[in-house]
């Protein structure tokens, strides 16, 4: 446990690292063509070799990690900002009216196929890093509204809940002081897997040519584009594939080490 | 003829010593209780036997059962004897059973995986046994589920799986725990009977001494894994050798040093409870038809006198957990009115009248959260007055008042016992010096000597703060020993309303005399 932990806060970091150096530095530049230079393998002056135009593909890996992050972090950012209320409110209003309204309105979104909508809006507001962003958030409303709602019913039959309730509390603030840090570990295990879910998604949209466009680089669509050539040079479609696993991988194992961290029960029985 | 002979039993689980010693015989037919506190070592006695122990347990000793050493039984061989030559009933009914599972399935999945029966016989004997333990067939056919069943009857058909193949020992961990006392008379009963005709020996797991005196011939009294007193029920019971058999005995009848409530006579009652209504709709029947309301308080009036206590009885089910939500204005009535010192009660009050009634629940371990430090959770009723400056030392004194360090205030909820938590409870209720006290089954949850130090508590701050005591219980003799009027509540009514004394030895409801006679006692004469 503790080196899955150690190896994803490794990963994670390396991902973070990665997109961080590349507002400062990079190998060289990630967009400047060099047709008589494609292709090559990793070597030293290329660490992992050159695209078809001749590229760094080293480079354009950092740059791409900014997007991908990026556009995961801030889905998240939309789907916990909106989504966690409205489950924290479901379930103060359990079974009312308002309960009723949010947990249809999420069963709605659910009933869509995500790929298909982020493809609506990605075509009716035109491909773009935001539209993307805005796309994979809304998707990530009703799954922390679900995880919120769950957590907290379970805890609102809790005695210590009624207990605050006999202190005079409200509801409101009932559920940000006992509800809310009592359900943060799920939101936090929930958070990364929608985060490597993100960046999956990403990674999808950009590889059908609907996130960021170019000559921003992307982890999806260096895989599009090395896909025509994987027989004759496959590093070029390797190494976006690595870095999309190991940011992945490394999230995962994040979020579960954070888990036990977080909680105070099992930090004693360790 | 003796069928289990233990000797020497050592447990140790991942170096700590869990039973140190353990011996006992039990004889065909016999019944041997097995006493002790939480974490005495009674269960892990019985799960040493049967080889279920946790892991990283380690073993040692002998326990010869007709003619074998358990202990030396590969898991193979145990997988045999369990069920087949042992049987055992737990004590939650209802995680015992498969919910997906008809009651007729479990109890002829006893007898196929045994190979004693195929699928078709099994059946007609897990409708012999069923009907054995007080479910015939007419009333309650095989294909039912177990959430189709109240508590008693789930131990029932736990009891039917135990006995399906009618094994020569029934290992029986608080079997009637879980229950309300007229269903545990029942129970023993039903278990007593089984024992004498099938000649099974019977290993009973229990902490309450007044259930093993009515049950078991035999006695072993448990303590930090050793068993320190052992013998003939009657002769343990009457002559208490061990200091701690009677440090038990003590507690377990103690009644606190406490003064009759001052005469209430003209002074005007704290609280006034009148023709209080409360009904929760139930699941429509059918599409568009209204739905059914079940009234779980029928029309309650009583009052309380400011400093006085009050009992409330009643068997799970009667309506008195309804009743205290709406009295600590957590849900509101459908007919009827609360008053508080004369005003009215009801979701959203003001703050000041909340001030007046705090509470303290039953389950130690639900009533804090796990979160917060001591010091923030026992100064959380501030929130209705306003946190003083001084908090801290108020919260500090509030622990000490409770039996508590000051310092304890920085710790977390997780780091105290069962009876430390309930102290915890009490100082946070204390801490804005309500007049009314609200102790909803606050000491159900512990064992006989910690109740016994809790409740002197109550009584000495009763004294001092002139508290007023509802106490709500499922257990007479508690409510006995600690309050002077008491309620008994069946099915949303009040059925007998006098004081304590009274009504607990001459009861003149039918209902009060059926729990009365249903609360284990120890005969009068052995004390």
């Amino acid at each position: 446990m503790r080196i899955g932990f150690g190896l994803g806060v490794a990963l994670s970091l390396a991902a973070v690292a990665a997109a961080l150096l590349s507002f400062l530095w990079t190998p060289a530049d990630p967009t400047a063509l060099a047709i008589a230079q494609r292709l090559q393998p990793p070597s030293p002056a290329h660490w992992a070799g050159t695209d078809h135009f001749g590229r760094d593909i080293a480079s354009m890996l950092m740059v791409g990690a900014r997007t991908s992050l990026a556009v995961a972090l801030l889905a998240v950012g939309i789907g916990m900002a909106v989504g966690v209320p409205l489950g924290l409110l479901a379930a103060a209003r359990r079974g009312g009216l308002i309960d009723e309204a949010v947990m249809r309105m999420n069963d709605l979104i659910f009933a869509f196929p995500s790929l298909v909508i982020a493809i609506l809006i990605t075509a009716v507001f035109g491909p773009s890093a935001v539209n993307a962003i805005l796309a994979i958030g809304i998707f990530n409303i009703p799954v922390f509204a679900r995880v919120t709602r769950g957590g907290a019913l379970s805890l609102w039959t809790l005695d210590y809940i009624r207990a605050a309730r006999v202190a005079g509390k409200g509801a409101a603030r009932i559920s940000l002081e006992h509800i809310l840090p009592n359900i943060a570990n799920l939101l936090i295990v929930q958070g990364t897997i929608q985060f490597s879910l993100g960046i999956l998604a990403e990674a999808g949209l950009s590889y059908v040519g609907l996130g960021a466009q170019p000559p921003t680089p992307s982890w999806g669509r260096m895989l599009a584009e090395a896909q025509t050539m994987v027989t004759l040079a496959p590093h070029v479609a390797i190494f976006p594939g690595l870095a999309i696993v190991a940011t992945v991988l490394g999230l995962n194992l994040l979020g579960d080490g954070l888990r036990d961290a977080l909680d105070p029960r099992l930090r004693r029985a360790r | 003829m003796t069928l289990l002979q233990v000797r020497d039993l050592d447990v140790s689980i991942r170096g700590t010593p869990i039973l140190a010693g353990v011996g006992f015989d039990l004889a065909e037919g016999a019944v041997l209780g097995l006493v002790g506190e939480s974490g005495s070592g009674k269960s892990m006695t019985a799960l040493a036997l049967i080889g279920l122990l946790p892991e990283g347990a380690k073993v040692t000793g002998r326990a010869d059962f007709a003619g074998r050493d358990l202990l030396a039984q590969s898991e193979a061989a145990l997988c045999g004897l369990r069920g087949r030559e042992i049987g055992m009933i737990f004590q939650e009914p209802m995680t015992a059973l498969n919910p997906l599972q008809t009651i007729g399935e479990q109890v002829a999945e006893t007898l196929v995986v045994h190979g004693a029966a195929g699928r078709a016989e099994a059946r007609g004997i897990a409708a012999e046994r069923l009907a054995r333990v007080g479910l015939p067939q007419d009333r309650f056919p095989l294909s039912l589920y177990p959430h189709e069943l109240s508590g008693g009857q789930r131990q029932r058909v736990c009891i039917a799986m135990a006995v399906a193949l009618r094994p020569k020992l029934l290992i029986a961990d608080e079997p009637t725990t879980a229950l309300d006392v007229t269903t545990q008379a029942q129970i023993l009963d039903l278990l007593t009977g089984l024992v004498a005709e099938e000649r099974m020996a019977m290993l009973l797991i229990t902490h309450d001494l007044a259930v093993v005196s009515g049950t078991a011939d035999h006695v072993a009294v448990m303590q930090a894994g050793r068993i320190v007193e052992a013998g003939a029920t009657e002769a343990v019971f009457r002559t208490r050798a061990h200091d701690y058999t009677r440090r038990l005995f003590a507690a377990s009848a103690y009644r606190p040093d406490r003064r009759p409530a001052p005469p209430g006579g003209a002074a005007p009652p704290l609280l006034e409870v009148r023709g209080a209504v409360r009904e929760y709709r139930l699941p429509r029947p059918a599409p568009f038809a209204p739905h059914p309301a079940l009234r779980a308080v029928d029309g309650v009036s009583f009052a309380l006198g400011p400093g006085e206590s009050l009992g409330l009885v009643g068997e799970s089910g009667c309506g008195k957990s309804t009743l205290t939500r709406a009295i600590l204005g957590l849900d509101p009535l459908q007919g009827g009115e609360i008053r508080l010192a004369g005003q009215p009660v009801r979701p959203g009050m003001d703050p000041d009248l909340r001030t007046r009634v705090q509470v303290v629940f039953q389950d130690p371990y639900g009533s804090f959260d796990p979160r917060w430090r001591v010091d923030r959770l026992v100064a959380e009723p501030f929130h209705l007055t306003g946190r003083p400056d001084d908090w801290r030392d108020r919260v500090g004194a509030a622990l000490e008042e409770v039996g508590l360090s000051p310092g304890d205030g920085t710790k977390f909820i997780h780091e105290f016992s069962g009876g430390q938590r309930q102290r915890i409870a009490i100082a946070r209720a204390l801490i804005i010096r309500p007049d009314l006290i609200v102790l909803d089954e606050a000491v159900s949850a512990l064992d006989v000597r910690v109740r016994a130090q809790v409740l002197d508590l109550l009584a000495r701050l009763q004294d001092s703060h002139r508290l007023a005591y509802l106490f709500i219980s499922h257990d007479l003799s508690v409510v006995r020993a600690v309050t002077d009027r008491v309620l008994v509540m069946q099915a949303g009514r009040i059925v007998e309303d006098g004081a304590a004394e009274a009504v607990l030895t001459a009861p003149r409801h039918a209902y009060t005399q059926q729990l009365v006679a249903a609360t284990p006692k120890i005969p009068e004469d052995w004390i």
